[in-house]
């Protein structure tokens, strides 16, 4: 792709044609990329009258805070932050350890059943969340659990794809550590946790913030199990309220602008594990 | 890391011979085994394995939640799904959906991908600008979309106003709101599938671009003859997860158009959804979500032929 660089003379005035298209395109894709965020952001601090006054203007006429106010007055927005923070907090904590626990068992154990077990998991790594919905739903009401912290979270408390990855993780480390340890009188508990997970944690790494990044922006599956506002989640709430408060632009705006802060706070922190973990999802 | 990733970098998904260790007499007692497989195993057949069953069950009934007794129907709900303009609608909706954005993303992914391969500063921070739509959630992106298409107090309009264009209800129009639903859609998704296909460009051996080379093969040569057939389990790959990815299209219709104007946008789960859980037609939307399910495992199915991910020992 940059092969004709190297056949030109040392001194260039000017980058070859191709490269030039090339860069103006990707900077156009820069800004349709950048643009919509920008407007967001900005869009949360214009007073209505200024969104109708100047829709061509990318920044504020004026600087207003209103819609961070009333974001704050007109939803229980604390509790549905915390609510966010819970359920994507815990449900990746216990995603964490029962996938990484039951990839110990796959790679490292031998048992009856394993390989039925292997296929469950395999299996179910193509059911998407949408066809066992309805079902989960009914489950859900049966046992009391709906709009509860319990029927939000525990049906999420595994994920087919974590497991799967863990354990392919866990055949490449060597199991002559595991032996050296053994011989240390060491028991599975302790080689799962003292051996395996220690040297797990770039893996344990990318699939937390995968999994805390997709429970963060789920929509579909708290709107469906809660049914009050004091048990919604962010994207619900936000959505639920834009349907009914269509023109209160700045209040959603301002609302959608924090909602994105952490994730965005964290990308720019740790953007590698966002990225690896996203470069292997795949069988989401 | 790289060595376990589940990617198939140019290559097949796992290096061939890689082997669970031989059967040990340590740990002979499987209970331990599982203790420790046990909590995932038990939430995957109560939550996922269960269920799935459970809807074939709910979508034979006429199945209302709380009833006393369901009503037997057998095939009905399959045979008023049929029947119903609404869900060919639905289907033909999704499947349009799915082919115009899986083929958009893959050709600007594709585009940008090559076009980014250097380590270069200017080349990550572009890769970070373009990757970063990836990690917001659909519902914001939907929100903020729907806003900067309002006809009204939206950008989209005010530019075209600006340079002497009509403003266009983008989503109100029912036959612009599709293509622009798609349009999003792609918008957020070129960097998840350049960061695919970069780990695709990146495992090519360079030694056969020289070798092409040497054989007089020049620019869309090379891509043509040499790119493109060493990435193809990556582009198979990454078209395959699109594809199912996006036959469960539901959180930006549902924020962008909520399926409207006149169905134009409504998928196949948005309207799983509506009937569901806002008619409460459990059966039927049982028997919708049958179908979808039905669709996924033939994908799928084909997906694990092509990439085997049945390697247990």
């Amino acid at each position: 792709m940059t092969t004709s660089t190297e056949r030109r003379p040392r001194v260039r005035l000017a980058l070859p044609p191709t490269r030039v298209v090339a860069w103006i395109l990707l900077g156009i894709g820069v800004v349709v990329a950048i643009v919509p965020f920008v407007w967001m952001v900005s869009g949360s601090f214009r007073t209505e009258a200024d969104l109708y006054g100047a829709p061509e203007s990318l920044f504020p006429g004026e600087w207003t805070i209103d819609g961070y106010i009333r974001i704050w007055t007109e939803l229980p927005f604390l509790r549905v932050v915390l609510n966010s923070f819970i359920f994507a907090g815990l449900t990746t904590l216990l995603c964490l350890l029962f996938d990484s626990m039951c990839a110990y068992a796959l790679a490292r154990m031998r048992f009856r059943g394993r390989k039925i077990a292997f296929w469950l998991v395999i299996a179910t790594l193509m059911i998407p969340a949408q066809v066992t919905l309805i079902p989960v739903f009914v489950e859900l009401f049966n046992l009391g659990w709906l709009n509860t912290y319990q029927g939000l979270i525990v049906p999420r408390a595994t994920s087919a794809f974590g497991i799967f990855m863990l354990r392919q993780f866990f055949l490449s480390i060597p199991t002559e550590l595991d032996e050296a340890a053994r011989i240390d009188g060491a028991g599975h508990l302790r080689i799962y946790a003292r051996v395996i997970l220690p040297l797990a944690k770039p893996a344990l790494a990318t699939l937390a913030v995968l999994h805390f990044m997709n429970l963060w922006n789920d929509l579909l599956w708290p709107l469906a199990m809660t049914s009050t506002t004091e048990m919604r989640t962010l994207p619900a709430a936000l959505t639920l309220f834009g349907g009914q408060h269509v023109n209160d632009h700045a209040v959603l705006l301002a609302g959608a602008t924090i909602s994105l802060l952490p994730l965005a706070l964290a990308f720019f922190l740790a953007q590698r594990y966002f990225v690896q973990g996203v470069a292997q999802t795949g069988l989401k | 890391m790289s060595n376990t990733t589940t990617l198939p970098a140019g290559g097949g998904l796992h290096p061939a011979g890689r082997k669970a260790p031989r059967a040990r007499r340590f740990g002979r007692r499987s209970w331990t085994a599982w203790l420790f497989a046990g909590p995932s195993l038990a939430i995957i057949l109560v939550f996922i394995a269960f269920p799935i069953v459970q809807s074939f069950w709910f979508s034979l009934h006429d199945w209302r939640i709380g009833a006393a007794e369901q009503e037997w129907l057998g095939l009905a709900n399959y045979e008023r799904l049929a029947a119903d303009p609404l869900f060919w609608n639905a289907l033909r909706v999704t499947l349009v959906f799915a082919l115009m954005s899986v083929v958009a993303q893959l050709i600007l992914g594709y585009a940008a991908a090559s076009a980014l391969q250097s380590e270069r500063l200017l080349a990550r921070i572009v890769r970070s600008v373009y990757f970063f739509p990836t990690i917001v959630a659909l519902a914001t992106i939907g929100l903020v979309w729907r806003f900067l298409l309002d006809p009204n107090i939206g950008l989209v309009a005010g530019i075209t106003t600006w340079l002497g264009l009509p403003a266009v209800g983008w989503l109100q129009d029912p036959a612009l709101a599709l293509p622009t639903v798609i349009f999003v859609s792609v918008w957020k998704n070129v960097g998840f599938t350049m960061i695919i296909l970069l780990a695709g460009l990146k495992g090519v051996p360079p030694h056969l671009y020289e070798a092409a080379r040497l054989d007089g093969a020049r620019g869309w040569q090379l891509t043509r003859y040499v790119t493109l057939p060493s990435i193809r389990p990556t582009l198979l790959f990454t078209t395959m997860i699109l594809t199912i990815n996006s036959f469960q299209v539901f959180d930006l219709v549902y924020v962008m158009t909520n399926g409207g104007p006149l169905f134009a946008t409504d998928t196949l789960v948005n309207m799983m959804f509506r009937e569901g859980f806002q008619n409460f037609d459990i059966g039927y939307a049982s028997a919708i979500a049958w179908v979808l399910f039905l669709i996924i495992a033939v994908l799928s199915a084909f997906q694990l032929r092509i990439f085997r991910y049945d390697d247990v020992d």
